[in-house]
């Protein structure tokens, strides 16, 4: 094991289990046990588990928590209208640029779970700190790293869940997408995920996460790594930060306009003038190849309306073609055909919408 | 995998075999494994002439793309289209997975190339 990296609870059971480990944001993490397609296609048709114990758990309690996530957040945590309910949103700065895109859950009005990437962990929980602070918010911001995190997905993620946890099913199977049950003092399973499947994120004190990934496994899942992690959240349209959008982007270029609520003009969310002054300067949409080859981050893109880049791209194992996102100029739209420089050379794609794959199928773009 | 003896190996992790008056080149087993699933396996030109080392094609894997050169002078004769619909048979037999075939300029044996003992070292070097 490598010692300058960190390490999750679980970083010698991936080793354990043949893991190939690499460098991820500091972390030494797993990229694939065996064959990442073969990982990808378990999370589509059965269940594959990822550990996702680098990211970060951060409780956020106290009598003027709601009051500090309005302003802070560019969604509007009121939509969180029961106990377990999630939101997906974007951190901003004072520019309108995206700090970090997280999931928040409601459990009572001054108790709150914000859940954030790990290579952002440490700037994230310093710049909610300021914000508090400027604003003598009444709120504690405590970073849980006592806890550790392992995402269950596919279409029989759940049931495989429960055959490990029984114990955990009256509590979680009535949950809606997006719901989260705490099933213990410190034992949360939301029906949340980054792959476009159904599943769970099971959220456990660390000390328990290597006994849950063995039950995980002895119950038929198949363990994935970060090769899966990303064709997958590709296919589902699911953005990257650092890759697709960081402090520079607005969340209008970045595809995540859904995410951000102006509907209350009285709440004056970090970044809420930016963003109403900027608009949007440039598109965000997804490619298709239509040849043979593959697209990746940074490549050119040419249009009628100029040219633009690609954020992310892979080769997509479901669909069997190479899908990519990409930052274009505003005018570009789905439908269009387009040529990508692969190496030198021009190869023809087709502009469309997102997602490309949802619950194991292709969408029709 | 031990590195078989009935064809010799570039530096750059391609292998090479004659047939007849051609050479059959693909890509080493160590080659795959460090790139993982290939995805993508092309920009070959049959027809081309080619100076030793320049690039004859592309293996793509997920992670990344990796340029295959040719092992000597020559002119490729032959792409193996099978690899268009099934890069991954790489993969499952990196040593029976020819990706071209390349008619040497010069006459006798190729100059340039590793037997297994020599390409072995360079896998050791990392």
């Amino acid at each position: 094991m490598s010692s300058s990296l960190k390490h999750t609870p679980l970083a010698a059971a991936h080793v354990q289990a043949g893991a190939r480990m690499v460098d991820f944001g500091g972390w030494d993490m797993p990229l694939a046990y065996g064959s990442q397609i073969e990982e990808h296609h378990a999370v589509r048709q059965d269940a594959g588990m990822f550990d996702v114990s680098h990211m970060l758990n951060v409780d956020v309690t106290g009598a003027g928590a709601r009051a500090f996530l309005r302003r802070l957040i560019a969604n509007d945590v009121d939509k969180l209208d029961c106990s377990g309910r999630a939101l997906y949103s974007c951190m901003l700065n004072p520019q309108g640029g995206v700090i970090d895109d997280l999931i928040i859950y409601f459990f009572a009005d001054a108790q709150w779970r914000v859940v954030v990437n790990a290579g952002t962990a440490t700037k994230d929980v310093a710049w909610m700190r300021r914000v508090a602070q400027a604003g003598s918010h009444d709120v504690q911001i405590v970073p849980r790293h006592d806890l550790a995190m392992i995402a269950v997905q596919g279409p029989q993620a759940r049931a495989k869940v429960w055959a490990a946890r029984p114990a955990w099913q009256s509590a979680s199977e009535p949950l809606a997408a997006f719901h989260a049950a705490r099933v213990d003092a410190d034992t949360l399973v939301a029906r949340t995920g980054y792959t476009g499947e159904d599943g769970f994120e099971l959220v456990v004190p660390a000390a328990e996460v290597e006994i849950l990934w063995q039950d995980l496994l002895a119950a038929g899942v198949r363990p994935c790594g970060l090769g899966a992690r990303d064709t997958l959240r590709l296919e589902a349209g699911m953005n990257l930060y650092g890759q697709d959008m960081d402090e520079l982007t607005l969340p209008a270029e970045a595809g995540l306009s859904w995410t951000v609520s102006l509907k209350d003009p009285a709440r004056d969310f970090i970044g809420r003038a930016a963003l109403e002054a900027f608009g949007q300067p440039a598109a965000f949409v997804g490619l298709k190849l239509n040849e043979r080859g593959v697209m990746r981050a940074h490549m050119a893109v040419h249009t009628a309306q100029g040219v633009g880049e690609i954020t992310s791209g892979t080769m997509s194992p479901t669909l069997g073609m190479s899908i990519a996102f990409a930052r274009v100029p505003k005018g570009v739209a789905a439908g269009d055909r387009v040529e990508i420089d692969i190496r030198g050379k021009r190869v023809a794609a087709t502009v469309c919408k997102l997602p490309f794959v949802r619950f194991g199928q292709a969408v029709n773009a | 995998m031990s590195l078989p003896n009935d064809r010799q190996y570039t530096s750059t992790h391609e292998w090479v075999k004659s047939e007849g008056d051609v050479l059959v080149v693909g890509i080493s087993d160590p080659a795959q494994s460090q790139l993982g699933d290939l995805v993508f396996v092309g920009d070959v030109q049959v027809g081309t002439v080619l100076k030793q080392g320049q690039t004859a094609g592309v293996v793509e894997s997920v992670k990344a793309a990796s340029d295959i050169y040719a092992p000597v002078d020559g002119e490729i004769v032959a792409f193996n289209d099978e690899l268009e619909s099934n890069p991954n048979l790489i993969n499952e037999s990196a040593y029976d997975a020819w990706i071209f075939k390349i008619k040497p300029s010069a006459a006798g044996a190729p100059q340039g190339l590793l037997d297994a003992a020599g390409y072995q070292q360079v896998v050791d070097a990392g």
